[in-house]
């Protein structure tokens, strides 16, 4: 059981988290956009995730906390 | 459930400007992280350089000097030399440390100046838009080398990591790269020990963090770092160039 | 009154510095200054204060800047050519609100230039020097007590002002021997609020720094650094009057041109020609009034100078060019004679009015 949260006004739609999900679970939303412009990073399948905190890891703007 | 990752408290809460996707964001967080762990924020002074990190002043929350482009090491000295008990470091970029403060960086390096260095090297310059940098690869296409780096007429990439491990003095120098998540626990690793090492007054730490451009480079953020990986880490191979303390214990 | 000993100019200055509290002195070997360097080397170790051979004169500057930030007092010293190296750091100093102390003995340039004395640097020392719109509070010593005092003084008003300061002399005062008397010189302490110490968990961070991408705010920042040069201009002026009350000509003179300008003018009294000297001694503030108040009785201005004629622009501006101002000068290393200054003081008196 984990939880993340984005703080999604600060994404900058970069996608490394994406690439960094080993259970793919991270998508860019495509219906959204942020304050900045972007297109914020979000989880699809809270249940799913396993908390390993490699989307946060990889992420260089901090915007991601990992429950757990 | 309790929080298993956040972002540090030794950084403020200014978002950072960094380009989307640029590697800069995980090195401060792990600068960052080490000084929590350590709990040496309240004593710790940071110098920021010129170059796309010059508003790092802004992001750590403990005191911070901006320096003069490539003057970090010698403005670090004067700091620590001022105040023995607190910690200092700077963090610096490609031109920065390794073109215009060459000579600030060797020499205290050579005085195993009891100092923390992060050294961020992207092979460009980012902030004045993209030109070669020291570290720039052969062939590399840039503002300054728009038909790819000669090295007849360009020269050599500079491998900052191998010439200051050429010294007597420095108790230590790794070079790490930020490309994927395993790489980056060990950029953590690595810059934490650079902390510790000048907490335990051991001397001269440098950590050269193999990291990315994607605006400058032309590329995506996921494609940069597949070039790290590709073409950085093979002609800056990681690693571990000097660990004085860890060399004795084997002696 | 203390004892007085015997010293070299740049060991005076040394000697002051230490005792005014710098504990900390960042230089690069160069002619004509090495003695405080040397000074420095012997002495900072055996009282636990920091000496530092840099690898370059830009290294040094930083380091100065790196320590000003601390708040603690610190001083570099070279000569012409190692000056024109620190600009970059002193512009940063400047633009910082650092306090600082940079001594300039200077010899002769432009370029590698030689190493015989010079006032050479003037423009460089009260114009800014590096980039950008700032001051440097600028004091010119005329002997080896003043060399002491001098850097005393200039610790305090950088200090007190968050104005780096440099102390103007030039080979001839660093090598001179004179008694000096250094005691009862102690560092006056200022409150330093703005130093980075480390937060100590206790206060929103400290940022030394002079970069303000906001045109706006950086306009607003000079503008509120030009307040404090005004204060600055308002109350610090230093000059010395000499044999002025009843002058009709004016000899303007600072550093070693003013010795040398003292002789002349004795000699022409003993002619019966009524000339006087203002020797400044702050450079910046340039010490106007006492000029203007010269120019309403004097028929004309000399100013004596070891360069191609530097201070002569700004002691014209001084007195709105109401006077004739004459140049009297050597440059290149060469000092002029009192004989040779004698000689223009002759001139004016000479010409009608």
């Amino acid at each position: 059981m984990a939880k993340l949260t984005f703080n999604s006004d600060l994404c900058k739609g970069c996608g490394l988290c994406v690439d960094a999900c080993p259970k793919q679970l991270i998508v860019l939303a495509k219906d959204k956009i942020n304050a900045k412009g972007h297109s914020p990073a979000e989880i699809t399948d809270q249940e799913k995730c396993i908390g390993c905190a490699f989307c946060a890891t990889m992420c260089p703007d901090c915007i991601i906390t990992v429950e757990r | 459930m309790a929080v298993v990752f956040e972002k540090p408290k030794a950084l403020t809460d200014a978002p950072f400007h960094y380009c989307p996707g640029c590697t800069h964001g995980i090195i401060h967080r792990l600068v960052a992280e080490a000084i929590d762990e350590l709990g040496i924020e309240g004593k710790t002074v940071g110098v920021a350089p010129v170059g796309c990190a010059v508003m790092a002043y802004d992001y750590f929350a403990c005191d911070m000097v901006e320096a003069a482009h490539g003057r970090a090491p010698a403005v670090a000295t004067g700091i620590k030399r001022a105040l023995p008990e607190n910690i200092v470091f700077t963090y610096q970029g490609d031109g920065d440390l390794a073109s215009i403060g060459m000579a600030e960086t060797v020499h205290a390096a050579t005085r195993n100046e009891n100092i923390t260095i992060i050294f961020v090297n992207n092979a460009i310059y980012g902030m004045t838009g993209g030109q070669m940098a020291p570290t720039s690869l052969p062939g590399q296409v840039t503002q300054t080398s728009p038909y790819g780096r000669d090295v007849k007429t360009q020269g050599f990439p500079i491998k900052v990591s191998e010439l200051l491990s050429s010294l007597d003095a420095p108790e230590y120098i790794e070079r790490v790269a930020v490309n994927n998540v395993k790489n980056v626990n060990k950029a953590k690793k690595a810059i934490k020990k650079a902390f510790q090492n000048q907490i335990e007054g051991k001397g001269f730490s440098l950590v050269e963090v193999v990291s990315s451009c994607p605006t400058n480079w032309g590329m995506t953020p996921s494609k940069a770092l597949q070039w790290v990986d590709e073409k950085m880490i093979p002609y800056y191979p990681l690693g571990v160039y000097r660990d004085k303390s860890a060399e004795k214990k084997e002696d | 009154m203390g004892e007085k000993v015997l010293m070299k100019g740049n060991e005076a200055i040394a000697e002051a510095a230490i005792k005014a509290g710098c504990r900390h002195y960042f230089g690069y070997p160069i002619t004509p200054q090495t003695e405080l360097a040397a000074y420095m080397a012997k002495r900072m170790p055996k009282i636990g204060g920091v000496f530092l051979q840099a690898e370059s004169e830009v290294a040094a500057i930083n380091m100065v800047y790196g320590v000003a930030g601390t708040g603690k007092r610190v001083m570099t010293s070279s000569s012409s050519p190692g000056v024109s190296l620190k600009q970059e750091g002193i512009s940063y100093i400047a633009g910082a609100d650092l306090p600082a102390l940079i001594v300039n003995v200077q010899r002769g340039g432009p370029g590698l230039g030689g190493i015989q004395p010079s006032q050479s640097d003037y423009f460089q020392a009260t114009k800014g020097g590096g980039h950008g719109d700032y001051r440097l509070i600028v004091l010119a010593p005329a002997s080896v007590q003043e060399m002491a005092d001098l850097t005393v003084k200039g610790f305090d008003l950088s200090d007190k002002y968050c104005v780096p300061a440099m102390l103007l002399a030039d080979g001839t005062m660093g090598q001179m021997m004179e008694p000096v008397d250094l005691e009862g010189i102690t560092e006056t302490k200022t409150e330093k609020p703005w130093a980075v110490t480390g937060t100590e968990g206790k206060r929103k961070h400290n940022i030394v720094n002079s970069l303000y991408l906001n045109p706006e705010k950086l306009e607003q920042k000079n503008f509120e650094r030009y307040e404090t040069y005004k204060t600055i201009e308002q109350n610090e002026c230093m000059w010395e009057s000499f044999m002025m009350d009843d002058a009709e000509i004016c000899v303007v003179a600072f550093g070693i041109a003013a010795r040398v300008s003292k002789n002349a003018v004795v000699a022409a009294r003993k002619e019966g020609i009524k000339v006087g000297l203002i020797r400044p001694i702050t450079l910046w503030p340039f010490p106007k009034a006492p000029l203007a108040q010269a120019a309403d009785k004097v028929k004309g201005f000399i100013s004596v100078e070891l360069s191609m004629g530097q201070m002569i622009e700004d002691v014209k501006l001084a007195i709105d060019c109401r006077k004739p101002v004459a140049l009297c000068n050597r440059t290149g290393g060469m000092i002029p004679t009192p004989e040779q200054v004698l000689a223009s003081i002759r001139n004016m008196a000479k010409e009608d009015t």
